[in-house]
């Protein structure tokens, strides 16, 4: 039964991250995930400062509002005339700093260290259950839950809005799209999708879930519903796989979920055919035997 | 108050701090900030590498294997851009997760391998600089030394590839290879200070005192002293504080000295700082009001 709950952790994990991932790479802002997944920690800590306590709720709440910040300032350094790169990497590192200080000076003997937040224990996620409505499932599952039925009613209501924002955001300027509470909501569901995860997996994992699944997915497809599917279908499978071979060489299972994820890219990168690497080397070696032919 | 180890690990941070804001502006100037990162992150598994097939922590060893992997990252960040159509952003996102993952995973190994807990590895993630052994300090130090010396002597060259490369190449400079030495540089720098800052924060390092450099002036001369004098400053801190205060890591401590530094130049520095700058924006409206009610006179 245990086993059970972790894999489905995982696939949640798979599967919201996928979702959530398709329009980072879209929309090129896979650094700023990078950067919240970092800041989501400072979040928590000034959550767990503030009220105390532990609970989903306010992690929840500090998550969200600390990923706001990050696009905030992030977006407020671009404009004040340091490029997008630089501005990332000012606001996520100083963040970042800023939580880890703040655990091992307010927070060190409560559970909540900077190796748990960075690597997750999803073993444990089966151990810590709550209960709503009559059912007892684990907290980590319920969050999932809750933060995908939130992501999956977002795309549902803004599909079309979305994928207009994304790929001519001058057109829809021009139509009164509101682009830029598209951008912020958008990544509020970054934010929340992180913490989400993060407490089964961690912040590192959580990068990893959100950028490589959908970016295995955007080599796969060519429609954004075609990507969506492959993302989540990749996100389930790294972490299926990651699981059984963390235990088999009893590692980190979060820790293989990323590496999974590289290998599964790694084999569409390489091997997928006609755009495939391999495959184009072959092309580029047929040109040059025929070339003295044309010649 | 400052004995002998204390000294050392000064000037250690001192001189780390110079080469990372040396090198961090040419990383910045070539908007490359973000591969730095990913290097970063993937030191970890060159690390663990190092030490599961050595059984050493001898410094050199680990700073060895930490730069095969962060060369292997960014070069295979280079490849995939190259080779399909993810955008760069994309590619070092992929990248940085998965060789930590892979770290992480290199780790637990370790880790369980027994004589795995008193290795310190784990330290490498966010650094101690306060306890580090002179010897290390030693190898630290020459490193940085080599960086530094290495900034000044290319310094031309680099500039000339950075602002004008057609220009670079039209005068028979190796635009490539300098720029593959820019790399280099900047993967040597990061491995000079994964021990001391840690392999999360060391990208700080390269991109906070650089970005806050920028803010001063618009010579490429004068930001480099800048951001090595910003570098330096925030390392000295840094390394003080964490040693005055135990049980605080360094890395944290020195990246939110750099941080200090950048909100004092973002808000106060002369005509690109914000402050300057709303200035000037409110004078140039007055002045355009002024200009207005005379042309409705």
């Amino acid at each position: 039964m245990n086993e059970f709950w972790v894999l489905l952790t995982g696939s949640l994990v798979g599967i919201t991250c996928g979702l959530t991932g398709v329009f980072l790479i879209l929309r090129k802002t896979a650094m700023i995930a990078d950067a919240i997944s970092h800041t989501v920690l400072f979040g928590i800590v000034v959550a767990f400062m503030v009220t105390q306590s532990l609970s989903g709720f306010w992690m929840l709440v500090g998550a969200a509002i600390a990923g706001l910040l990050t696009t905030f300032l992030v977006q407020l350094l671009q404009s004040g005339g340091l490029q997008e790169d630089a501005a990332i990497g000012v606001v996520f590192t100083s963040l970042f700093a800023l939580g880890v200080l703040f655990i091992t000076l307010f927070a060190g003997n409560v559970h909540l260290d900077v190796e748990h937040v960075l690597m997750g224990e999803i073993a444990f996620v089966p151990w810590d259950t709550w209960d709503i409505l009559g059912f007892s499932m684990p907290k980590a599952v319920w969050m999932l839950l809750i933060v995908l039925v939130f992501n999956l009613l977002f795309l549902v209501f803004f599909y079309k809005e979305m994928k207009l924002t994304t790929f001519d955001p001058v057109f829809a300027l021009s139509i009164g799209l509101p682009i830029v509470a598209m951008h912020y909501s958008y990544m509020t569901l970054v934010s929340l999708t992180t913490v989400a995860a993060f407490d089964s997996v961690g912040a590192v994992l959580v990068v990893a879930m959100l950028i490589g699944p959908a970016a295995t997915a955007y080599l796969m497809s060519k429609s954004v519903i075609g990507m969506i599917v492959w993302s989540m279908a990749f996100g389930v499978m790294a972490a299926i796989t990651g699981y059984y071979l963390a235990k088999l060489w009893n590692t980190s299972i979060a820790g293989m979920m990323a590496a999974m994820i590289g290998v599964l890219f790694m084999l569409v990168f390489l091997f997928k055919p006609h755009d495939g690497w391999i495959w184009k080397v072959f092309k580029r070696m047929k040109i040059k035997d025929t070339e003295p032919n044309i010649l | 108050m400052l004995t002998g180890n204390l000294l050392w690990v000064l000037i250690g941070a001192i001189l780390l701090g110079i080469a990372a804001g040396l090198n961090g502006t040419f990383a910045f100037l070539q908007k490359q900030s973000l591969v730095g990162d990913a290097a970063a992150h993937a030191a970890l598994p060159g690390i663990a590498i190092a030490y599961l097939v050595t059984q050493q922590k001898d410094l050199p060893i680990l700073m060895l294997g930490a730069a095969i992997t962060s060369a292997l990252a960014v070069y295979m960040i280079q490849w995939i851009v190259g080779n399909s159509k993810l955008k760069a952003d994309a590619a070092i996102g992929f990248v940085l997760s998965v060789f930590f993952g892979i770290g992480i995973v290199l780790l637990t190994i370790v880790n369980q391998s027994g004589t795995g807990n008193q290795s310190g590895l784990n330290d490498f993630i966010f650094g101690k600089a306060a306890t580090m052994a002179k010897s290390d300090l030693v190898w630290l130090s020459s490193s940085a030394l080599l960086i530094i010396l290495m900034c000044l002597l290319f310094f031309k060259e680099w500039k000339l590839m950075i602002f004008d490369p057609i220009f670079a190449k039209g005068i028979g400079l190796p635009v490539e290879r300098l720029r593959i030495l820019l790399t280099a540089l900047t993967v040597l720098t990061i491995v000079t200070g994964i021990q001391a800052v840690g392999v999360i924060l060391m990208a700080a390092m390269l991109i906070i005192p650089a970005a806050a450099a920028r803010f001063w002036s618009n010579h490429l001369g004068v930001i480099l002293v800048t951001s090595a004098f910003f570098g330096a400053l925030s390392g000295a801190l840094g390394t003080i504080i964490s040693s005055v205060r135990t049980g605080l890591s360094t890395g944290p401590i020195i990246v939110l000295c750099a941080a200090s530094l950048f909100v004092i130049s973002y808000f106060f520095a002369p005509t690109r700082g914000f402050i300057a700058k709303s200035l000037k924006k409110k004078a140039f409206k007055q002045r355009n009001v002024v200009k207005e009610a005379a042309n409705h006179e």
